[in-house]
């Protein structure tokens, strides 16, 4: 079966700790996008499953075996490199060749599976080529050519569309998307692009100094935000984080003081069990409604930067406290600058979070 | 993109390449003309007869180019002087006698060749490792290398032929393709691991993870990356080499000798004086082979030299 495990996986590089006590396993055919700002340890992740860093502790087991010890070259895997680490003395064809030589499989029948993937990518045209004659579009085609020519245990992805154009990148996670799913292999894509993750991975692992913060679906990251840092993380615009003073709670209804304003909301039972004081709500920018009248319910504020995305327009407003809160209301819904708000925050996309930063949720 | 160090000066072009225009061809034609001078006398000289070498002024032009040239500026060409590098008659009136250059010549080729191929196999291992698997305190272990070239070859040349004696290694090829080996290896060792320093470690983690062993990896992936590098490291020791005196003088023996020991020879001995037009013909055939080598890796030369500071 192919399948990835890692058990406890620490990495140290001297006194710097890059990897810790991180656990994840991942299923045969599933896509788990580590994902996670530069300098997590998401790549360091990525290299520690390859082989080409050993561990410092804890355990790696790819289709059931621990691989601790064993050099890459054992470990029977494909990797995709973020610059795509193309063989430059060999033409595209005999790149795409590389790993099936130590299969020991006939000529013939190398021929046949390189021309094979070769076809699954559009690359029939530059197989005679080198790896400079080429585009960067065709090279992304060809490393991913390289580590499909063969059956490995599972498939390993470093920042595979950072260097592609925004248009090509589309494309290509479309196809990424297209191809894995006919292959039904262990998966681990290192991103540190959001929608790169939410829209290819089956499960992702949000990274931060080395611990992974949380693992779950697209949905259940961007939903279900386990803490703080994983709130502020997903989605763009950036979630509005708010420091509030809890008051009481009764009745489903938590009454807080946010930004000057007080705010009586239904919130998640779990928050009965905190006690009154500090907490930070986060609400997305799309969860607030824009109404006339101020009530309980609602967060007063003024419209201070006004940015048109298109289909929508990004509000910055400022609330009596002086806080920034980012609001998204759709393009036909006019907003000038310096005209006074009052926000309804969706109570089902508002998000508690306790004074350690972590999510309450029942 | 790395920067290049001109672009640092900030003497990059603005784009694209600008050929040059004839004033600055011809600025440079000159310059170019200037170095190449002494070597274009030496090879005139070669085919001067005997008695117009040190003919002052000297005979400057083997033609006199359509009258353009004063007929006292003009040479007959002869080559005679080839004939008599190989052989001569070493007595005055005594009958030609072969001098053995043909197998200096051949000592040279193949000492130099040898000694040269060698330091660049070693070499190239050794600083690939350098590279690839530095050891602790690598930075001290490349500077020891260094240390063997710091000194000029006249201070080490007392404990080098002490240790050729007592080993009984003075006069034979082993012992003097050694000794070369030896001092290329450090220079080998410096100038390939700085192009292996250069190369995307991706790339080589890519082969092994596509099933590569290390030596497969050197082989297969990295050495094919290093070829301008190598055939410059093969140039600049083969230059070095060929051109060695001091060692080939103390250390080779009659049937080891190198050219430049025996032009010294050829020239200084019969107690005659130096035979000018002889010592340019031997000058003239020692430097087609070095020409040659360098002719033909030339491209690989000019990439080597300029490796890493062009887009890769």
């Amino acid at each position: 079966m192919s399948t990835i495990e890692l058990r406890k996986v620490t990495k140290r590089f001297g006194s710097f700790t890059a990897v810790r006590d991180v656990d994840l396993s991942v299923a045969a055919g599933e896509v788990v996008c580590l994902l996670g700002p530069s300098g997590c340890g998401k790549t360091t992740t990525l290299r520690v499953i390859a082989g080409l860093e050993s561990v410092s502790g804890g355990e790696v087991v790819l289709a059931g075996r621990v691989m601790n010890n064993l050099p890459p070259e054992k470990r029977d895997i494909a990797m995709v490199f973020q610059f795509y680490a193309l063989y430059p003395s060999a033409s595209v064809g005999e790149n795409i060749a590389f790993p099936l030589y130590h299969d020991g499989i006939s000529a013939a029948a190398r021929t046949a599976r390189v021309n094979r993937v070769a076809a699954i990518l559009h690359l029939e045209q530059v197989l005679d080529r080198l790896p400079s004659q080429i585009s960067e579009g065709e090279k992304q085609r060809v490393a991913m050519a390289r580590a499909i020519v063969r059956d490995p245990n599972c498939f390993l992805f470093d920042e595979p569309l950072s260097r592609l154009d925004v248009e090509l990148r589309q494309t290509m996670r479309g196809q990424i998307k297209e191809v894995l799913q006919g292959l039904s292999k262990a998966t681990v894509i290192v991103t540190h692009d959001q929608l790169e993750a939410l829209t290819m991975a089956d499960r992702i692992a949000i990274m931060r100094d080395g611990l992974i913060e949380q693992v779950g679906s697209p949905h259940e990251v961007f939903a279900k935000p386990a803490n703080v840092f994983v709130a502020s993380f997903i989605g763009t615009p950036q979630m509005n984080l708010l420091e509030a003073d809890l008051k009481t709670f009764a009745d489903g209804m938590a009454d807080m003081t946010v930004a000057g304003n007080t705010l009586a909301i239904t919130t998640d039972a779990a928050v009965e069990h905190l006690r009154p004081g500090k907490v930070t709500i986060g609400i997305r920018p799309r969860a607030f409604t824009a109404t006339d009248a101020a009530d309980r319910g609602t967060i007063a504020a003024q419209a201070e930067l006004i940015e048109p995305m298109g289909a929508e327009t990004l509000i910055h407003a400022r609330t009596a406290m002086g806080g920034d809160i980012r609001v998204v209301v759709p393009r036909s819904q006019r907003v000038k600058i310096g005209e006074a708000l009052n926000l309804r925050p969706d109570p089902r996309q508002t998000h508690v979070f306790d004074d350690a930063g972590r999510a309450v949720r029942s | 993109m790395a920067e290049s160090i001109w672009g640092k000066l900030g003497l990059r072009r603005a784009s694209g390449v600008d050929k040059a225009g004839w004033g600055r061809t011809l600025g440079v034609a000159v310059v170019a003309f200037i170095y190449f001078l002494p070597v274009l006398f030496i090879i005139f000289t070669a085919f001067k007869p005997q008695g117009d070498a040190l003919l002052v002024p000297p005979t400057l032009s083997p033609t006199s180019l359509f009258g353009l040239i004063p007929d006292h500026f003009v040479f007959t060409p002869t080559l005679e002087n080839f004939g008599s590098v190989f052989s001569r008659s070493m007595t005055p009136g005594g009958a030609p006698e072969a001098t053995g250059f043909d197998r200096y010549f051949f000592n040279s080729i193949f000492i130099a060749s040898v000694s040269v191929l060698l330091a660049l196999a070693i070499g190239t291992l050794a600083a690939f490792g350098f590279s690839r698997y530095p050891l602790k305190g690598n930075d001290t272990y490349l500077f020891i290398i260094l240390t063997t070239r710091m000194l000029p070859a006249i201070v080490v040349i007392i404990p080098v032929i002490l240790m050729f004696r007592v080993v009984g290694l003075s006069g034979s090829y082993f012992g003097i393709i050694m000794l070369y080996t030896a001092f290329n290896l450090a220079f080998t060792i410096w100038m390939m691991k700085s192009f292996f320093d250069e190369l995307s470690p991706d790339v080589e983690d890519a082969a092994r993870i596509d099933g590569s062993s290390g030596i497969r990896v050197f082989f297969k992936i990295a050495l094919p990356q290093v070829i301008a590098g190598l055939a410059a490291t093969f140039v600049f020791g083969l230059i070095l080499t060929w051109n060695e005196f001091l060692f080939a003088l103390l250390l080779s023996g009659p049937d080891t000798r190198t050219v430049p020991v025996a032009m010294n020879q050829a020239v200084s001995s019969g107690g005659r004086g130096t035979d000018w037009t002889l010592l340019a013909a031997i000058e003239t055939l020692f430097l087609i082979p070095v020409f040659l080598v360098t002719f033909f890796l030339q491209d690989h030369l000019l990439r080597g030299v300029t490796f890493g500071t062009v887009k890769r």
